[in-house]
């Protein structure tokens, strides 16, 4: 605030109130990061919790004490015999990987129009790919499932897996969003060199929606990563297809009360998330960027 | 000349009609489709094997279905609790962090972190977490002379529960809207301070109204997305009733006492569980009316966004 005043006022001020206004800075500054501080330590307290109840002992883990007597490591490998964790991990990494790819390989060509093309419709198509991306999938989820049921698909995943070879509304529509940023100047001196639209499209705006395709394709891996609705709709009854988070949701009551593996468990889960996020961070918060609008 | 034009004109559309292909296959197959079959079968009864039309029967049941007109009220408790909670904390971290002249980064990090855990996995972290006996929020507050409610497992407690672990998921929200911040023209600030604005006045004659599109979009598509709250509420309900089923398919949503059952819930229980389709399309429909509601104020919003590149 001090450098609005003018150069004359400044010169009149005593010199104890230059002292004071720079105190209440300090005292600010000092206010605004403890408030930080505590905030952090609220967010990340859960995370250590979990972690810390997570090589408890058995015994402990049923008591309300925070820190681990011992480090029982040993339950890490433990909720491997206990649970067929192998076996959820490889339907869930079948379910993320393949929805992922297929969602690529519809998704952009249809953003690209969406963002490039002039035809009649334009506008309506981009306000339907918005009206699908906002309706809850339970609307329709009772005839969807039909038609799975006519095909013998209903428990496996193959009803969440399939349908992405057909786009998906919210990668189109974050997709789209950042094609348009690029300018056309870019795509007509493809074209000048005679490159034809789908060329263009490989060749020059492919390489420059890097980022935008690296945060599709992370969003949607983790959003099948995470998925607990379309996994127990499909395959909820099937057990031989179950996911991670079908699995850890039920893993409290296959055995008895164990939260010291139930908690192992978790952080087994979230580990995959964690570990890419710090790596990826940048691809992560620009793409949640991209779907606010502005 | 002309024909030629017509010619390419021609070309152009059915480029684009290649490219949009999947879309459109997608969109017919798996939304228009099911949209206009769930309102057929919401006049029959059918369980998968038989099918009979019953008129209005499903529609009257629905008015005197007392789990559904529950499951409508805790979904409108969230609505109205949760979703305004989440903005105006969202919108607190966002301007402290955006103030903060060191450490911005870590902080926006930390802050942001818990919205990628997954929801089954932090739902089973906070349940173990407000567990009262073995939990450390109990632990902590029983420290400091606070008698912990049993969250979860008390009926007026389990939403509040629910929004707790909304709140730390915040991150989403708060990333959104420190874009939106940064992007308030910093002149208008030196301005406000040179005719001296208080912080509070800055923030409200300033901040706001510059950020209220961001804002607007964040609530409405908040309710949305709180109009489809299924995972939270099942997960914490199933492991805090400590159901003992392990094909999934015994355990009924709501616990403790309905108080968590949502709309989503009880239209998969129907649907799923009690295979009343043709009933379950009548809810279907409901939450249809209801979403689309809300996503045409979005779309409203979206329109002027959707010329200015054209």
């Amino acid at each position: 605030m001090t450098t609005t005043l003018a150069p004359q006022q400044v010169a009149h001020r005593p010199v104890t109130s230059a002292n004071a206004s720079k105190t209440r800075a300090t005292l600010y500054w000092i206010a605004k990061h403890a408030l930080a501080i505590a905030l952090a330590i609220m967010f990340l307290g859960p995370l250590v919790f979990i972690g810390l109840t997570a090589v408890m002992s058995d015994h402990q883990a049923l008591t309300s004490q925070l820190w681990p007597e011992t480090w029982e490591w040993g339950n890490f490998a433990d909720i491997f015999e206990k649970a067929p964790l192998l076996t959820w991990i490889r339907n869930t990494l079948l379910y993320s990987v393949l929805a992922t790819v297929f969602m690529l390989l519809s998704s952009i060509p249809v953003a690209y129009a969406l963002a490039r093309f002039r035809f009649p419709g334009r506008k309506l198509a981009f306000l339907l790919v918005i009206t699908t991306m906002m309706l809850p999938p339970q609307v329709v989820a009772v005839p969807v499932y039909l038609i799975w049921a006519r095909f013998h698909l209903t428990g496996t995943l193959w009803p969440l897996i399939i349908p992405m070879l057909l786009g998906d509304a919210f990668s189109i529509f974050l997709l789209r969003q950042f094609l348009v940023t690029i300018p056309r100047d870019y795509s007509d001196a493809a074209r000048v060199d005679g490159a034809g639209e789908f060329r263009t499209l490989v060749r020059v705006i492919l390489p420059m929606a890097k980022p935008a395709i690296a945060a599709v394709a992370l969003f949607q891996f983790f959003y099948c990563w995470n998925d607990y609705y379309g996994p127990l709709l499909y395959a909820g009854t099937n057990l031989d297809n179950w996911t991670l988070s079908l699995g850890l949701a039920a893993f409290r009551s296959v055995h008895r009360v164990q939260w010291n593996l139930t908690m192992a468990a978790t952080m087994l889960a979230m580990a995959p998330v964690i570990i890419v996020f710090f790596f990826a961070q940048k691809v992560f918060i620009e793409g949640v960027k991209l779907s606010g609008v502005k | 000349m002309p024909s030629r034009n017509k010619r390419e004109r021609r070309r152009a559309n059915l480029r684009a009609l290649l490219y949009l292909s999947p879309w459109l296959i997608g969109f017919s197959v798996f939304f228009l489709y099911p949209l206009l079959s769930t309102v057929y079968f919401s006049f029959q009864r059918y369980d998968l094997f038989t099918l009979e039309p019953v008129g209005l029967l499903n529609y009257k049941y629905f008015l005197q279905d007392e789990a559904a007109w529950t499951s409508i009220k805790n979904t409108l408790w969230l609505v109205v609790v949760m979703v305004p909670l989440r903005v105006l904390f969202g919108l607190g971290v966002s301007q402290l962090v955006t103030k903060l002249k060191s450490g911005q980064g870590i902080f926006r990090t930390i802050f942001y972190l818990p919205s990628l855990v997954p929801l089954v996995a932090g739902t089973l972290g906070f349940v173990f977490l407000l567990n009262p006996g073995t939990g450390p929020v109990q632990a902590i507050l029983g420290a400091v002379g606070i008698h912990s409610p049993d969250w979860f497992g008390d009926p007026a407690w389990s939403k509040w529960g629910l929004t707790l672990l909304s709140l730390w998921s915040v991150g989403d929200l708060m990333v959104i809207f420190m874009a939106a911040l940064l992007d308030v023209p910093k002149q208008l600030y030196e301005a406000a301070s040179l005719d001296g604005a208080t912080a509070w006045q800055q923030f409200t004659r300033i901040t706001l109204p510059v950020i209220r599109p961001v804002l607007m979009f964040a609530t409405v598509t908040g309710v949305i997305q709180t109009l489809q709250y299924f995972t939270q509420a099942m997960v914490a309900a199933r492991v805090a009733s400590g159901a003992t089923d392990s094909a999934g398919s015994v355990f009924t949503p709501g616990y403790p006492d309905q108080s968590t059952l949502t709309f989503p819930e009880w239209l998969f229980q129907q649907g799923f569980r009690d295979f009343a389709m043709g009933y379950a399309c009548v809810l279907a429909l409901v939450l249809f009316v209801v979403s689309m509601i809300f996503t045409l104020i979005l779309l409203r919003q979206f329109r002027g966004f959707a010329e200015e590149e054209a």
